[in-house]
């Protein structure tokens, strides 16, 4: 790639766009090359998805131009950008899983044949551009619904390169991917930039774009703060331009060894349909963090705890009592709160208030009405001791960052005084300030006196935060590691490189 | 989650919802049947058929218009007061003579049409909700009819009567009118891009809209569609009456009968998924359920409490189907 010596494929220059007289983009440039893997970077709320927005033609920019190969366009509209070839995919993805791929793929653009649909040209092509970018193992003719998220996102990328697309714009394509999904996910973006594509990857996961991108462009509250080629730039430096932070005070302080004080919750032999009987001790004061791969049994563990999909054998105790879980309900009489993976939704009612969403748990299990007003005070409080940033407790949380949101769950489960915590993937899809953030509240929630259990996919955060960390494989732990293990360690016993259930090393 | 566990653990047959209600037509006919014999009479006589695929047709018409709208993701509870008002079109209309049934059918087809037309517009362009949209315009049709007629009115001349009462070897006429209304729109799901356009939209307009499809003018088309499946039901009946009612369709039930077909069909009330194939199903499963119910001479309320149960069953086991594919989904996520 040499990034300067032929025409970008896009041109944006000094975009800027408002919304209510706030200024959300200003003055953006951007230069996106053929066969280019251009990073966009930036916390949340620093203008990325205004970018993509506007270069997919669902915004249009307040001042500043877009070039197309050397053209200048407007894009009036989403349709207006894919004819000029500009393809976007989504973190959620457009498809109808009721329909085959071939119908997907050109839904709304169907070949024709005397005035009928011809569906055999349909799946042909479909067949076609699928084998161009070697993914020839999805049959045209499958219904999306059973296709796995990884083929469905190829799906969703197929519909735009119908399109012939020349520059595709990925929104966090790995958000919902799995672990060994995205090893093929780099191979597809690989070969899709052989093709000459150009691609605009927006992620928070700075392992990504060093593994793919050639530059990267930082933005911060809707200014680009740098353009630099990714040979450049380090982990450090990105982040420093992001947050102007270092790395390194990233997690907070860990318990003191040896404080972690009685048992709060003990797990004996206890097991479902998905979990082989698991031993577990949970101990007041100590982040316990849940490694291992996608599958392995990590949230059905947080489940069965929480009484969604309970233990069918085995003996569950709550501060040394025996309690049967049988319902989420009892979960949370017992004193056990569960802030789930998928924030949207299982976490949250997105149509409501921040308050209503944060009254969520207490209205349900203390339906006391005189108390609501003491209830309500309380909850206030708390929103703002986890420093909810909302436009007033009135707004609509699906107007929140995920950040946001994330401390309005939290605000509602510590209304209730939790004795454990169960977090599942606890800061997915936010960004890096509001990660410490949580990182912190998690911490400070376990020094005084809760239990937490940590389910963490990303290693840095399930190292850095964990007191202990146990490991799981294919429904049963795998082995369990003291704090600040590496993460060498964690993945040999995730992917069952190390067997035994003693520290490797 | 372990998911291949518990893939392993659930696997279903591949049975579409659509396909789950033949089996239930083959039991009824089976237990029906035997039932009507053991009390001495007989369900396979070809006159029991024949009543048998009569009621079909004259449901089974409205129905087909109700799936699509269905597919679409909307709703029309307009139908029953478009049939008792086309029938009274068309005789009226007709008023006995030979020569006006091109011109009642023309009108009635334009009646139907405009009334459907109507619900589009509602629901597309005021965004009002489809069952408030189309109750609205059926209510509307109610009370111009409960004003202006106190029973039939018009007559049909006897060349228009063969529609209600002739048949083709064994089949009434009447049914196969039905089997075509059914097999054009099945081939409009299917090869034409409006069908696509249609099952898209039900299934997510956002994503038909994003595609590129004319959302708006899909669910307009698809209520015309439907509201003249509505007035085809209302020439039929007229043409077996011998006369326009005013009160036939909503007597009949027509509205929540189809919709209760669609559903025995197994096309998702959400929209989206499903088909004419199983709607078929669903009206012959109703009109058998009648038919063995009337030879058993059975008390009208039991006849209603059983049909009840059988529609909820259904939709019960659709429910448990569909929770079962979506967990294995969620799981496969996972």
């Amino acid at each position: 790639m040499q990034p300067d010596s032929d025409q970008p494929l896009l041109r944006m220059r000094g975009v800027g766009k408002s919304f209510f007289g706030v200024r959300v983009l200003d003055d953006v440039d951007l230069d996106l090359h053929p066969g280019q893997v251009h990073a966009l970077v930036g916390e949340n709320g620093a203008g990325k998805s205004t970018l993509m927005k506007i270069a997919s033609g669902v915004y249009q920019p307040d001042s500043g131009s877009l070039e197309l190969s050397g053209r200048p366009v407007t894009l009036p509209d989403p349709r207006a950008a894919q004819t000029a070839g500009i393809g976007i995919i989504h973190q959620e993805f457009n498809l109808l899983p009721e329909r085959t791929v071939a119908e997907n793929v050109f839904l709304g653009r169907e070949p024709m044949r005397r005035g009928l649909v011809d569906r055999r040209a349909m799946q042909a092509r479909t067949a076609e551009l699928l084998a161009g970018i070697g993914e020839a193992a999805i049959a045209p003719q499958t219904r999306v619904g059973r296709l796995s998220v990884a083929q469905q996102q190829v799906v969703e990328i197929v519909k735009a390169l119908a399109l012939d697309a020349r520059v595709l714009i990925m929104d966090e394509p790995t958000a919902s991917l799995a672990e060994h999904e995205v090893e093929l996910l780099y191979a597809l973006v690989r070969r899709l930039q052989q093709r000459g594509i150009g691609i605009l990857y927006v992620s928070h996961r700075l392992t990504e774009v060093f593994d793919l991108s050639g530059r990267i462009t930082v933005l911060k509250d809707g200014r680009r703060v740098t353009t630099l080629d990714t040979a450049e730039a380090t982990a450090d430096t990105l982040v420093r331009h992001m947050v102007g932070r270092e790395l390194s005070h990233y997690f907070p302080e860990r318990a003191v060894p040896g404080s972690a004080g009685a048992s709060r919750l003990q797990l004996s032999a206890a097991g479902n349909g998905r979990l082989r009987p698991v031993d577990l001790e949970l101990r007041s004061g100590e982040v316990l963090g849940v490694g291992g791969l996608q599958g392995s049994g990590r949230s059905a563990l947080a489940r069965a705890v929480f009484g969604i999909d309970g233990f069918r054998t085995g003996q569950l105790l709550l501060d040394g009592v025996p309690v049967r879980v049988r319902s989420p309900r009892q979960a949370v009489r017992a004193g056990i709160a569960y802030v789930t993976e998928d924030r949207k939704g299982e976490g949250l009612v997105l149509s409501q208030s921040v308050l209503d969403n944060a009254l969520l748990a207490q209205r349900a299990v203390n339906p006391r009405w005189f108390a609501r007003n003491a209830r309500t005070t309380t909850v206030r409080e708390l929103l703002d001791a986890v420093e909810v940033h909302a436009a007033g407790t009135d707004q609509e949380i699906r107007y929140l960052s995920g950040g946001n949101q994330q401390k309005v769950i939290l605000a509602r489960w510590l209304a209730m005084k939790p004795r454990v915590l169960l977090f599942d993937e606890p800061t997915r899809g936010i960004d890096v300030g509001a990660k410490a953030a949580i990182h912190d509240l998690i911490r400070k929630l376990a020094a005084d006196g809760a239990a937490v259990l940590m389910i963490s996919s990303e290693l840095p955060e399930l190292i850095g935060m964990s007191d202990r960390i146990v490991v799981m494989r294919d429904g049963a732990i795998a082995g369990e590691l003291p704090a600040g293990s590496s993460e060498e360690a964690v993945m040999s016993l995730a992917t069952g490189a190390a067997t035994s259930t003693e520290a490797p090393e | 989650m372990s998911t291949d566990t518990l893939r392993t653990r659930l696997r279903l047959p591949q049975l579409d919802a659509t396909n789950g209600v033949w089996p239930a037509l083959a039991l009824a006919l089976i237990v029906g049947g035997s039932l009507v014999a053991i009390d001495g009479g007989s369900l396979f006589t070809e006159s029991s058929m024949i009543s048998l695929l009569q009621r079909a047709a004259g449901l089974g018409i409205v129905a087909v218009g109700q799936t699509i709208a269905i597919l679409a993701g909307s709703l029309d509870l307009s139908v029953a007061y478009v049939i008792s008002l086309t029938s009274l079109v068309a005789a009226e209309t007709m008023a006995g003579s030979d020569g006006m049934v091109l011109p009642a059918i023309l009108a009635v087809l334009a009646v139907s049409a405009a009334i459907g037309l109507l619900n589009g517009l509602l629901i597309t362009k005021l965004r009002i909700n489809a069952f408030i949209a189309t109750l609205g315009v059926g209510l509307l049709v109610k009370g111009y009819l409960e004003q202006g007629y106190a029973g039939p009115a018009g007559s049909v001349p006897t060349s228009f009567q063969h529609l209600g009462y002739d048949r083709v070897g064994p089949v009434p006429l009447s049914f196969l009118l039905f089997a075509a209304v059914a097999a054009a729109v099945w081939f409009t799901l299917r090869s034409t891009r409006y069908g696509h356009h249609l099952i898209a939209t039900g299934g997510d307009l956002d994503v038909a809209r994003l595609s590129g499809v004319r959302t708006d003018r899909v669910l307009i088309r698809t209520h015309v569609i439907c509201s003249l499946c509505a007035g085809i039901a209302g020439l039929y009946l007229a043409s077996r009456l011998g006369a326009g009612a005013p009160r036939v369709g909503a007597e009949g039930g027509y509205d929540l009968e189809s919709i209760a077909a669609v559903v025995l069909g197994g096309t998702v009330l959400a929209g989206g998924r499903g088909g004419v194939t199983g709607t078929v199903g669903g009206v012959l499963l109703l009109a058998v359920i009648d038919g063995v119910f009337n030879q058993l001479e059975v008390d009208s309320f039991f006849k209603q409490m059983v049909r009840g149960v059988v529609i909820v069953a259904a939709v019960a086991v659709y429910a448990l189907r569909l929770r079962r594919t979506s967990d294995r989904r969620k799981a496969a996520v996972a």
